[in-house]
């Protein structure tokens, strides 16, 4: 689906992503964990268009991405749930998810908006209630979950998510995650970053682990979870004290 | 059958692309976390960020045994020793010599990759596997026993040794599948015949040999008198321990796990690549381990690759069996010879049996090779003339395998020395002058 070989992004003269290479195969959920500046967003940012200062080879569908520009990256069905939800506040509900199924009535004639849209309800039930309110009155965790679903209106081949748990209530968060875990569920290809590595963790099949712009470890999700450099850098554990106990 | 088909079987392109970005992972993970390698790359003027594709590995330098020792015991460890979970060391002449340590991801994966070779060689779990490796720090005896552990078998760890109470247990405990040396594994089965036991009321179907380099010859005769389907295996703990390699049933080399070992095969004069097929020094790279990654060491160990595809349905790249060691290789008259040179001479000729013994001594300045080699009952009780034959049969046929002349010695059956764990082949009495 997705493969990445060598890719070198910044800004300006700061290098900030040293030859990434990675992928996602059809199917999986596959996270990326690392501490705040490790370079979480700006590989999504690469991989999605939005920064333009990239080298390396990144392939979507055996198609070489890395010139194009983000609106043509979506429409190949490359879609990004950005950090901090972006939902358009004042335009309602039901206007976000219209505005995501743009890429689909743009070019695929039997796709049927009325059809996606009651999936969306079905997944997301609060949105249906919620369908004539204003985004920006709705509740953060609501605000996200419309932020997935407007990226699912586009049915992508690929969702890429950036910190969905970020600002949120430890129950939201749990309600974000078996969202997306319902989505490889139903045929879904899901690239995670998440600060929450353990939540991330939990719902992936793969991870990597990205440190100062590299890539140090490439594991399937349980054997990162018993991983003591993970534990003890992303997963909060007091590993000396634990041994002392 | 397959343990874990979507790697086994993964298609090529996809395989270069992960052993891509782990070794890229690995080498910035042992460059962070390992004195020894970052104080190496930086000598060299080696950035990892420039390792862009598997290609540039051979831009890297060579990790060797002395390395090892030098870091004796956790010097080249790349996780603190609290993470460790396990530690296994490999004797060599001088004592303990090589250290290494597994992570509780580390002990994971290598059951996973002994599955695999066990299953590829037959073993399910409904098999009673029978571990006559030692269970020490030698690797070979845990490795075998997590691995059939992983596929469900039912697991005797009887160790090495006591070869009447090895056969015993066989008996009672209905083994199906046998796992030792070679060598071990010829004794057992003469020892079976000496006791009088019908090898047909055995259950044994299956044997694993590893840890010693044998021959094609050895494995008919192994199967002949053990009634069982034998397959090679390989591993070695620097890198790992058994899981490296094996064979599958099709028993036409070692199947290499590739996603977890990059493998290449050098000239060990030039330390350039050998020509594809051609025999050479086998190197590896780990790619996945935590507490011990290496970066090309190399095992010292000769074979080759076979490109071709494998009828098992496989994708993996396969190694011929283990030819002999580049440090085995003897210097006689100025010559090199390989002691698994004499093996396949020896095994090739009638009336011999599958034990010999090289021993090399010094007459005056010249070295003096005799290759004692067990023959079997009926030519002892044969005319003079006929043993006199089969002598200068084997001493021709030597000569012209290893370009020099060597005494034969014939010998009675179970003259020479056997060994319950790596069989000793060559005795070498030169004093060096």
């Amino acid at each position: 689906m997705l493969r990445i070989k060598n890719l070198d992004a910044g800004y300006g003269k700061l290098k900030v992503l040293r030859r990434i290479s990675m992928h996602v195969s059809p199917g999986e959920i596959v996270t990326i964990i690392g501490a705040n500046g490790a370079g979480k967003t700006t590989l999504l940012h690469a991989i999605s268009g939005l920064l333009k200062n990239r080298s390396g080879e990144i392939l979507f569908d055996k198609r070489e991405i890395g010139s194009l520009p983000p609106e043509k990256i979506v429409f190949l069905g490359c879609s990004l749930v950005p950090e901090g939800r972006q939902v358009f506040a004042a335009m309602t509900v039901l206007e976000n998810l219209l505005l995501g199924s743009y890429v689909q009535q743009k070019q695929n004639r039997d796709y049927k908006v009325q059809d996606q849209l009651q999936k969306m309800y079905e997944l997301f039930p609060r949105l249906k209630e919620r369908r004539q309110q204003l985004a920006g009155t709705l509740s953060g965790g609501e605000q996200q979950m419309l932020a997935i679903a407007r990226a699912l209106m586009a049915k992508p081949k690929l969702i890429m998510m950036d910190e969905p748990s970020m600002g949120l209530a430890p129950l939201i968060v749990k309600d974000i995650f078996s969202i997306v875990g319902r989505l490889r569920e139903e045929g879904n290809t899901v690239l995670l970053i998440e600060q929450n590595a353990k939540a991330a963790l939990g719902i992936a099949d793969r991870g990597y682990v990205l440190e100062t712009g590299r890539i140090i470890l490439e594991e399937n999700a349980d054997e990162l979870l018993l991983n003591r450099d993970v534990q003890r850098a992303y997963l909060g554990r007091d590993l000396d004290s634990e041994t002392k106990m | 059958m397959y343990w874990e088909p979507e790697k086994e079987c993964m298609d090529r392109d996809e395989l270069r692309q992960l052993q891509l970005e782990q070794l890229q992972a690995t080498l910035s993970r042992v460059y962070m976390n390992v004195p020894f390698y970052r104080k190496k790359f930086d000598t060299l003027g080696i950035d990892p960020d420039d390792f862009r594709s598997l290609e540039d590995l051979s831009k890297l330098p060579f990790t060797v045994k002395n390395d090892l020792r030098d870091s004796y015991p956790y010097g080249l460890f790349a996780v603190p020793l609290r993470d460790v979970v396990r530690i296994h060391a490999s004797s060599g002449t001088t004592g303990m010599s090589t250290v290494v340590g597994y992570t509780r991801n580390d002990i994971k994966t290598w059951s996973n990759l002994v599955a695999r070779v066990l299953t590829a060689a037959g073993v399910t779990k409904d098999d009673v596997v029978q571990i006559a490796f030692g269970y020490s720090l030698f690797t070979g005896g845990f490795g075998l026993h997590y691995g059939a552990e992983r596929i469900g078998a039912s697991v005797i760890p009887i160790s090495s040794g006591n070869t009447a109470r090895q056969i015993k247990i066989m008996q009672d405990f209905k083994t199906t599948a046998l796992v030792c040396t070679p060598s071990y594994a010829l004794l057992i089965a003469e020892t079976i015949r000496e006791m009088g036991i019908d090898i047909n009321s055995l259950s044994l179907k299956y044997g694993l040999f590893g840890a010693e380099p044998w021959s094609e010859k050895m494995r008919q005769e192994i199967q002949e008198k053990l009634r069982i389907t034998a397959t090679d295996n390989y591993g070695l703990s620097e890198v790992m321990g058994p899981g490296v390699a094996g064979e599958c049933l099709e028993r036409n080399g070692l199947h290499i796990n590739e996603d977890h070992f990059l493998a290449e095969i050098i000239d060990p004069e030039t330390l350039g690549p050998v020509a594809p097929g051609e025999v050479g020094e086998l190197v590896i790279t780990t790619l996945t381990k935590e507490a011990f990654p290496v970066i090309r060491f190399r095992t010292r160990d000769l074979t080759r690759f076979i490109p071709e595809p494998c009828p098992c349905g496989r994708k993996t790249l396969r190694m011929s069996r283990v030819m002999g060691r580049t440090d085995d290789m003897l210097i006689i008259k100025g010559v090199n010879v390989f002691p698994s040179q004499i093996e396949g001479v020896l095994f090739a000729i009638e009336g011999t049996e599958p034990h010999y013994q090289i021993i090399i001594d010094r007459k005056g300045p010249l070295d003096d090779v005799t290759v004692q080699v067990e023959v079997s009952e009926s030519i002892f009780f044969d005319e003079m003339r006929k043993q006199n034959e089969l002598i200068k049969l084997i001493k021709s046929r030597l000569a012209s395998e290893l370009g020099i002349g060597v005494e034969v010695k014939l010998v009675e059956k179970k003259t020479l020395e056997r060994s319950e764990g790596k069989a000793k082949r060559v005795v070498d009495l030169r004093k060096i002058l």
